[in-house]
């Protein structure tokens, strides 16, 4: 019997008169993967932004594992257990993976050699052990996604928000991606990914909420999204799914 | 205490000294708006402008005004340079660099000119500096009365460069979009130089306006720094006509407060401010960068 | 472990100093080092460690420096006691100047600023304010007894300056060591990101700045009674607030012997300076505005960083 663990409540943001974020609600159940798609622009990563923190809404609640947690700042959210990741990579450059990944797990482990060692475990997870005493500045852009990745697991959230976090990565990169992000959710975590690469959406997520213009406009399973007409109109543009139809009905 | 015939002369004075600190906040202001850095050695460019101008007439019988126009190209081609050559390479595009280079800048200077010129003070005795104008009841010094008029001539001529000449618009498109403007071709490290020298040139005007009524030892320029640094933060990072109103306001902030508390109080009162406003502006109010 | 052992070494070896020479000239010099290295200590640990360059160490130092000398020229209070106090006073204002400065979000140059102006806000005060003897200064009566803190030779004075930067030392290896400085280092790295894991930002640079400040108040405390007359351009003048940054920058900022490392430097190119030329003002700060210049543009990392570069690591940047 999965439980919501999220709860967006007609959340907004405007921007001067742009409103980036209009009216959206709603939920995240525990222990699945759930992904949140939409054309460029459509506010997903303003959305991120609000639920991790980083920005207060306008109007609207979040409700997290049954609690209000509206407005409270990244790092208390942070330590109410919900990890995100940055779709602009931030790694802490000057300081090695095991170090970065340490800052995460020094969240519940006071002493230095604790918080080193979890983060030598974290980062097999993800498939970073080879490079743990690199310097993050030293990364190619496949590793530094697992740094962000393996970071934001090292606080052991159990809500993990992940923006876009196969962007920039080559084919057989995100099929080896996929996997750790899997055995992620597998472990427990409930997983709320923004993402573009559709085949993963596809493969990883149970639900999936479509985002344009700052609004929801279809959830669903995966498969029955990529069927809607709105969903198509919304990427491809007005009248693209008719083209589309009329498209198969010639072929 | 307060009674008009204070109070009108010493706002007008107050407006005249301002002109001079919204063109020293000017230089620091364009700087800000397009390196989005702050440059710590304007204030040490100052005092070496002032210097300048104080030899110029002193060795030379240069007319301060007249010295303007020699040292305004000069300067312009010393903050390029400095700019291009030394802080540029120096900062590597590192924030923290900036704020260092030019704070090692500033020493140098500052205490180039200390080492030269020993740290007496030095006034120089313009035959019509003490000639006033008559308005209403209050009498101004011509100087300043001159500096208001130079200062509004400078901050049109700079406006209608941004608004109307190729490097301008080069500055204005480097300021608002940098990458942007870099694959457009414009040539960034060039604009940047060229800002930085626009800001020097501001304050060579800027010594050679105060010069007639003003003394000159190696620390003045700080004197005004700090105070171009509150209208800056207060006209908003990046604007001209900021700079202008702010500086016209402290002006005459400052002139009413020293008439009412004292003059060093009245340097407190800014400074003052000066926290204030950094702690209470709301990021976004002026849209600056933090 | 092997740190806490060259910490010892170090000091045991600066220890031996006056065993072997009584030149004043010498021990002169050092303790100035020593004093710079000690303030510098406090500004490495906000800025080398913490990414947050405070232009206006000199709040701390003043302070430090004025609260002792005031409590024992006004109130009789005995100078260890005023140490502490002093050191106490310096913690308090760090405290304030970084709840206001970091409670607005002020980062960056703004921050650079603010701590500028905060300091030359406490000296415009301190020269008009009739209780630090307004242009004319404080001066400490003197008192050679060591329950005065004042000393016939300069050899205590040294050791107490040594003892002082050895603890700053043992202190700053401790905060290497700990979840505090992980978290201050990842706020230096990156602030957003180190707030998505848990660091609450605010209260770790505030916690920084307290200790810094506590740490360069020591070394305005210990200048007092080591030179028994302050006014107010010795107690919060930029001369401080530029060695106090200088040092580390030039030692390797954010390292832990960098202060020291630049302390010495500095006074070098000073002393230096000063035999070349005569000695006239102005000329040592050239030279040191150009060595900053010159560090930040081609030795970012300071001395530390060199000699990192000098020797051959087979693993990059690795540091615990």
């Amino acid at each position: 019997m999965t439980t919501t663990l999220l709860r967006i409540e007609n959340i907004a943001k405007r921007f001067g008169g742009l409103r980036a974020v209009d009216q959206v609600a709603f939920d995240v159940m525990s222990g699945c993967i759930t992904a949140l798609i939409g054309p460029n622009g459509a506010g997903k990563t303003t959305l991120f932004s609000l639920i991790a923190g980083f920005l207060p809404p306008d109007q609207g609640r979040i409700v997290y594992d049954g609690a209000d947690v509206t407005g409270e700042p990244p790092h208390r959210l942070a330590r109410r257990g919900i990890g995100r990741t940055f779709q602009i990579v931030q790694p802490f450059a000057g300081l090695t993976v095991r170090e970065n990944i340490a800052v995460g797990s020094h969240l519940s482990r006071s002493r230095r050699a604790d918080a080193l060692a979890a983060a030598g475990d974290v980062a097999r997870a993800v498939g970073l052990s080879a490079q743990l005493d690199q310097s993050a500045a030293t990364l190619t852009v496949a590793g530094r996604k697992r740094l962000e990745l393996a970071r934001a697991l090292a606080i052991e959230p159990k809500l993990l928000l992940l923006d876009e976090v196969l962007a920039g990565l080559n084919p057989s990169e995100i099929r080896d991606m996929v996997p750790v992000i899997r055995d992620i959710a597998g472990r427990g975590v409930t997983i709320l990914m923004i993402e573009h690469v559709m085949q993963a959406v596809m493969s990883l997520a149970a639900q999936v909420f479509v985002l344009a213009e700052g609004r929801i406009i279809a959830q669903g399973a995966p498969h029955e999204v990529a069927a809607d007409r709105r969903v198509i109109e919304a990427y491809l543009g007005h009248g693209a799914a008719n083209r589309m139809a009329a498209g198969a009905a010639h072929a | 205490m307060l009674s008009p015939v204070i109070l009108v002369p010493a706002l007008l004075n107050g407006l005249m000294t301002g002109a001079v600190y919204a063109l020293v906040a000017l230089g620091l202001t364009l700087v800000y708006g397009v390196l989005h850095i702050i440059n710590f050695a304007h204030g040490a460019l100052l005092t070496a402008a002032m210097f300048a101008a104080f030899f110029a007439y002193s060795l030379f019988g240069i007319d301060p005004y007249l010295a303007a126009v020699i040292l305004t190209p000069l300067y312009f081609a010393l903050g390029y340079g400095l700019q291009r050559f030394v802080i540029g390479p120096a900062a590597q595009g590192e924030d923290r660099n900036f704020l260092l280079v030019t704070l090692g800048l500033a020493i140098v200077i500052e205490n180039a000119l200390l080492y030269a010129f020993r740290a007496d003070t030095r006034t120089i005795n313009l035959p019509y500096a003490f000639n006033v104008i008559e308005i209403g009841n209050a009498f101004l010094a011509v100087p300043k009365v001159i500096a208001f008029g130079a200062v509004i001539v400078v901050a049109l001529a700079l406006w209608a460069m941004m608004q109307w000449t190729d490097t301008g618009k080069a500055i204005r498109a480097v300021a608002k979009e940098e990458l942007g403007a870099e694959l457009s071709g414009i040539d960034v490290a060039h604009i940047y130089a060229v800002t930085f020298g626009l800001g020097t040139a501001c304050v060579a005007i800027a010594a050679c306006l105060l010069i007639p009524t003003y003394y000159v030892n190696p620390t003045a320029g700080d004197a005004f720094v700090l105070i171009a640094f509150t209208i800056v933060v207060l006209g908003g990072m990046g604007s001209i006509a900021g700079a202008l109103i702010g500086g016209l306001f402290v002006g005459v902030v400052e002139s009413l407060s020293s008439v009412l508390l004292g003059a060093s109080l009245g340097q407190i009162g800014i400074f003052a401010m000066f926290i204030v406003m950094l702690l209470v502006r709301p990021s976004g109010l002026f849209g600056a960068r933090a | 472990m092997k740190v806490y052992l060259s910490i010892a070494l170090v000091v045991a070896v600066l220890a031996v100093v006056p065993l072997v020479t009584a030149s004043n000239a010498v021990l002169n010099f050092l303790v100035m080092a020593l004093l710079i290295a000690l303030a510098g200590q406090g500004w490495n640990l906000l800025g080398g460690y913490g990414g947050q360059y405070s232009f206006g160490h000199a709040a701390f130092f003043g302070t430090g420096a004025y609260v002792t000398a005031i409590l024992q020229v006004r109130y009789g209070i005995n100078a260890w006691l005023g140490l502490f106090i002093g050191i106490a006073a310096g913690a308090l204002v760090g405290a304030v100047i970084g709840a206001l400065s970091f409670r607005s979000g002020l980062k960056g140059s703004y921050f650079s600023l603010v701590t500028l102006a905060f300091a030359e806000v406490f000296r415009i005060v301190a020269s008009v304010t009739p209780i630090t003897g307004a242009g004319v200064g404080t001066l400490i009566k003197l008192d050679l007894r060591p329950e005065a803190f004042q000393f016939q030779s300069r050899a205590p004075f040294y050791w107490i300056a040594l003892a002082l930067v050895g603890l700053s030392l043992v202190l700053m290896r401790a905060v290497e060591q700990s979840r505090f400085g992980a978290y201050l280092v990842a706020i230096r790295e990156n602030e957003d990101a180190a707030e998505a894991l848990g660091v609450d930002a605010f209260k770790v640079k505030l916690a920084a700045m307290t200790v810094s400040a506590a740490i360069t108040a020591t070394a305005g405390c210990f200048y007092a009674q080591y030179f028994l007359f302050l006014d107010a351009a010795i107690a919060y003048g930029p001369w401080i607030s530029v060695d106090a940054l200088l040092a580390p920058i030039i030692g390797g900022a954010g390292t832990l012997f960098g202060p020291l490392a630049g302390a010495l430097v500095i006074k070098t190119l000073g002393e230096a300076t000063k035999l070349m030329t005569g000695g006239a003002p102005g000329l040592d700060l050239v030279i040191y505005g150009f060595v900053l210049i010159a560090v930040v543009g081609l030795a970012p990392r300071g001395i530390a960083g060199l000699a990192s570069r000098l020797v051959p690591r087979t693993r990059a940047g690795a540091r615990s």
